[in-house]
């Protein structure tokens, strides 16, 4: 039976949080590539409280997305406790007010109103969606979940326990299990190096207390960033805003979190685990996305391992030698590093020959780098395909919120296909070389794999 | 109503399309939302395809699909996987095509494309700027027809979905035992029979297989055409002609389905699939129940709440229970499958705390299921979940894929338009009645297969499960 169906019943925490990962690399990926065709107005909005926002009226549906973002993220769990910004993703809608946890659901269902909330190293996101006609009483939970959070007992301990469920099937699933080794192996002494799930013996300390503090530390005006698009005008947004957020403390109390970079010199680590395909995770440093070099390196990531059926990697891997169904690399530029990072999964005695072709491929790409006709083909998909991204209201608003986060400015929409097609081979050729090192490559591989030694 | 599939592209793809997996269903609220529901437009041409058009002119972009009324359901016995690795196929060459570019051609045009293979249908699809809407309707209209294949590339691509399997399947003990399941759900339609195939038969395939399965199938006239977007139905319609219109229908082909049908269901099944690579214990049961198409009036609908009702989500009666109350489980949840051509299912699962015996899941599960079915449900638990399923179909309207999805999959298996727009009336109409007797009908324990997940293996080596190389073993 087909995959969707058999992943859906494993369990459904597991599931959200599989799908909330994928959805943080997405993003990553999104943001740092995108330009829309067409003239969208983007309107900056200013409630009469004084809180911004980024506004595209859209009237054809009768409904509003609103996406927000509270930079910090997981990097700000303390030290011996990782794991809470995650805990607390989970916990908003467990009870706020005067409501319980399942009143609040049950409310939530009765106005039909779609509420979530995710965490990544660097941001914790929120996004709600809802129907026109029920726009007030959704505005009114939001504002319960994000300022009033009861944090009863039952409810922390129930999802206590889904978050340890989650983590059990994590450490037994290949992928999942080599992505968190690589951030261990890459990040040794730093925040990244943790996981932003936690461990067994964390999310055990982790109570009322905690997730109240960072709550009380990270959810501010100051670290806020937030887009409307849907239903809604320039005047009854500012209204919302200001009932919404309003009663968040001005200032973020955010700890410092230092620059770092993945760990040099190359490593291959290899996890056994009894499974007739092994899987890998490879990456190095990469580059942040305010480096001047970061469009050049994106659209060289793009003709290497990003873009799907063009990229080299699947040609080489998949397409000529039927090595695997998945072979994929993207950037993932964070606030305080930057990593270039891929994956590729193959039956155990062969994973070394697809990793042999994916180093000797960024070799000769770090060599030689791209042709004329790689770039062009990378251009004319990427500016033609920018559009693609702004064809629904949720997906408007989760673009334009990468780009507020990422400090990108306003006209970066307008501006991004231009920045593109101004790329030329040179370009790609002096990014390269500022990352794309293969002698530092960091591998993990979970699995059964033949022919592979671990070093380092 | 969930839908599956295999899809011919890596996870990294999948994630920018998981958004376009939502699939919905209607309320009329207001006016806006009305005349969005009669946005689809459905005509046909003269060689017998179909076409739908649902215009949506917010951005200039459009989401091209061609569904085939062919899936893994219909595949020869013992050939199973043949429908999906056609599917991959497909991407080769034609003689304008040279092998490998048709997804780099797309993609030189600011396109992205994929394709996906389900029991009943199998589908390709392209999302582009609208001016490039001819050049994939041309594309697709000429592999519809003159599709080339090499018997080097054909072995390399088994290899591609071979590697596919290990990832799905293999690789992942919740897979394994759900096919395992279906295996057992079905004792004779080929429902039981995985999508992807079964590794042995998959490394029997050739291009002989995959040419045979395309003359069979592929034709104009066992197809749909769905296009929504930055369009006109006129538009549409012109182009259409241009392109499809110009492929002559198959008149030899065999276009009713006549799968073998199930027999009486009159004993309960039970499986247990012991895997260190588990997680934690799971509990899972299917039912075998009705479609929307072989569902009498309202009872595919009454299934969709019940299931609403009793497993989804928490606010439903086995979260309440299972997981806030008796804290027998960490999660908890089910659905109904109402999309199939020749039956539904129902599924039901539950993962066990640590320490908790999944006997003592399925017993609190089980005393669920008996209450439901002996006293119905309550008005306002209808009135919920009712408005939680009309409410899907609104947030549907926000994405031109998510209707092209919508009409493609209800036509596919034999529905109209007009069954697509008038289901959450049809949700509305469903009395509290009607859910008891549904529950008291689909949920018999003798149309069932019960599986456990137990995390810890046997003590024997007869329980291995990589059966990608032993299928006997599976």
């Amino acid at each position: 039976m087909s995959n969707s169906l058999a992943f859906a019943i494993k369990s459904r925490s597991q599931r959200l949080t599989s799908a909330g990962m994928l959805a943080l690399v997405t993003l990553v990926i999104l943001f740092s590539s995108m330009r829309p065709g067409n003239a969208m107005d983007i309107k900056q909005v200013k409630s009469p409280g004084g809180i911004e926002a980024w506004l595209v009226e859209s009237r054809q549906v009768p409904l509003l997305a609103l996406r927000f973002a509270f930079t910090g993220g997981s990097s700000q769990d303390p030290a011996d406790k990782s794991g809470v910004a995650h805990f607390l993703s989970g916990m908003l809608d467990e009870g706020a007010g005067d409501l319980d946890a399942a009143e609040f659901q049950e409310r939530m269902e009765d106005i039909a109103m779609r509420m979530k909330f995710d965490d990544s190293r660097d941001t914790f996101y929120g996004t709600v969606q809802t129907l026109t006609k029920n726009r007030d009483a959704a505005m009114e939970l939001l504002k319960l979940a994000l300022t009033k959070p009861r944090f009863d007992e039952d409810a922390i301990d129930r999802v206590r326990r889904q978050l340890l469920a989650s983590l059990a099937y994590e450490a037994k699933s290949p992928d999942r299990l080599a992505a968190r080794k690589w951030f261990e192996t890459a990040f040794k002494d730093h925040a990244y190096g943790t996981s932003p799930r936690g461990t067994e013996a964390s999310l055990r300390q982790i109570g009322s207390a905690e997730l109240e503090a960072f709550r009380k530390k990270n959810f501010a005006k100051s670290n806020l960033k937030i887009v409307a698009v849907g239903d809604i005008t320039e005047a009854e947004l500012g209204k919302l805003l200001d009932d919404v957020f309003g009663d968040l403390p001005e200032k973020a109390q955010l700890e410092e979190v230092a620059e770092t970079k993945p760990a040099r010199g190359g490593r291959l680590e290899v996890v056994e685990m009894d499974v007739p395909q092994s899987v890998a995770v490879f990456g190095m440093g990469g580059l942040k996305r305010k480096d001047p070099d970061f469009l050049a390196a994106f659209v060289l990531n793009h003709i290497i391992g990003g873009g799907g059926f063009s990229a080299i990697l699947m040609e080489e891997v998949r397409e000529k030698r039927g090595l695997a169904y998945s072979v994929y690399s993207y950037l993932n530029p964070m606030d305080h590093s930057a990593i270039y990072m891929g994956s590729v999964a193959t039956k155990n005695d062969a994973i070394a020959e697809s990793l042999d072709i994916i180093r000797s491929e960024l070799m000769k790409i770090a060599e030689e780098g791209v042709t004329e006709e790689n770039l062009k083909n990378a251009k004319s998909y990427l500016s033609g395909s920018y559009a693609l991204r702004f064809d629904t209201n949720s997906k408007i608003a989760s673009q334009l919120l990468g780009i507020l986060v990422e400090d990108m400015g306003i006209e970066y929409v307008k501006d991004r296909n231009a920045l593109i097609e101004a790329l030329s081979v040179d370009d790609l050729k002096r990014a390269a070389t500022r990352f794309l090192t293969p002698e530092d490559l960091i591998v993990v591989v979970v699995g059964k794999p033949k022919g592979l030694a671990p070093k380092g | 109503m969930r839908k599956t599939g295999v899809r011919r592209s890596p996870p990294i793809i999948l994630t920018l399309l998981l958004a376009l997996m939502i699939t919905a269903t209607e309320n009329a609220p207001d006016a806006r939302a009305a005349d969005a529901t009669s946005r689809a437009n459905a005509f046909q041409l003269a060689n017998g395809m179909q076409v739908i058009v649902i215009p949506d002119r917010r951005a200039p972009v459009v989401t091209h699909m061609v569904w085939y009324r062919v899936g893994a359901a219909d595949e020869p016995k013992g050939a199973s996987g043949i429908a999906h690795f056609l599917e991959h196929l497909m991407f080769k060459s034609t003689e304008k095509i040279a092998i490998g570019e048709f997804s780099k051609i797309v993609a030189r045009m600011g396109g992205q494309d994929n394709a996906f293979t389900s029991q009943d249908a199998t589908a390709y699809f392209q999302r582009i700027a609208k001016d490039r809407l001819a050049n994939v309707m041309a594309m697709e209209a000429d592999r519809m027809a003159n599709l080339r294949l090499t018997e080097k590339e054909v072995l390399t691509e088994r290899d591609v979905i071979l590697e596919e399997r290990r990832s799905r399947v293999d690789n992942s003990p919740g897979s394994i035992l759900t096919e395992q399941m279906d295996a057992a759900l079905y004792y004779s339609h080929p429902y039981g029979t995985p999508v992807i195939g079964w590794s042995h038969e998959i490394s029997q395939l050739d291009q002989k297989d995959a040419i045979d399965f395309y003359k069979l199938f592929y034709a104009p006239n066992n197809a749909i055409l769905v296009v929504a977007g930055d369009v006109t139905v006129d538009e549409v319609k012109r182009l259409a002609e241009e392109t499809y219109g110009k492929v002559p229908a198959n008149n030899g082909m065999k276009i009713k389905r006549e799968r073998p049908l199930e027999p009486p269901h009159l004993v309960p099944r039970r499986l247990q699939l012991n895997d260190p690579r588990a997680g934690r214990a799971s509990f899972h049961r299917f039912y075998h129940a009705p479609s929307y198409v072989t569902a009498k009036p309202g009872e595919a609908e009454a299934l969709d709440l019940l299931m609403k009702i009793l497993a989804s989500g928490s606010t439903s009666r086995l979260y309440k229970k299972l997981v806030v109350e008796k804290k027998l489980a960490s999660s908890a949840g089910g659905w109904f499958y109402g999309d199939g051509y020749d039956s539904g299912k129902l599924s039901v699962y539950a993962v066990a705390n640590d320490g908790v015996g999944l006997e003592a899941v399925e017993a609190e599960t089980d005393a669920l299921i008996a209450e439901i079915a002996a006293g119905g449900v309550t008005e306002a638990e209808l009135k919920r979940a009712k408005n939680s399923l009309t409410a899907q179909f609104i947030y549907g309207l926000d994405s031109q894929a998510t209707m092209a999805r919508r009409y493609g999959w209800a036509v596919v298996v034999g529905q109209s338009v007009a069954d697509v727009d008038s289901w959450p009336d049809d949700i509305n109409k469903v009395t509290a009645e009607q859910v008891k007797e549904a529950a008291a009908k689909q949920l018999d324990l003798r149309q069932s297969v019960t599986g456990y997940l137990i995390p810890q293996a046997l003590p024997s080596a007869a329980n291995r499960t990589d059966g990608a190389t032993s299928p006997s073993k599976g």
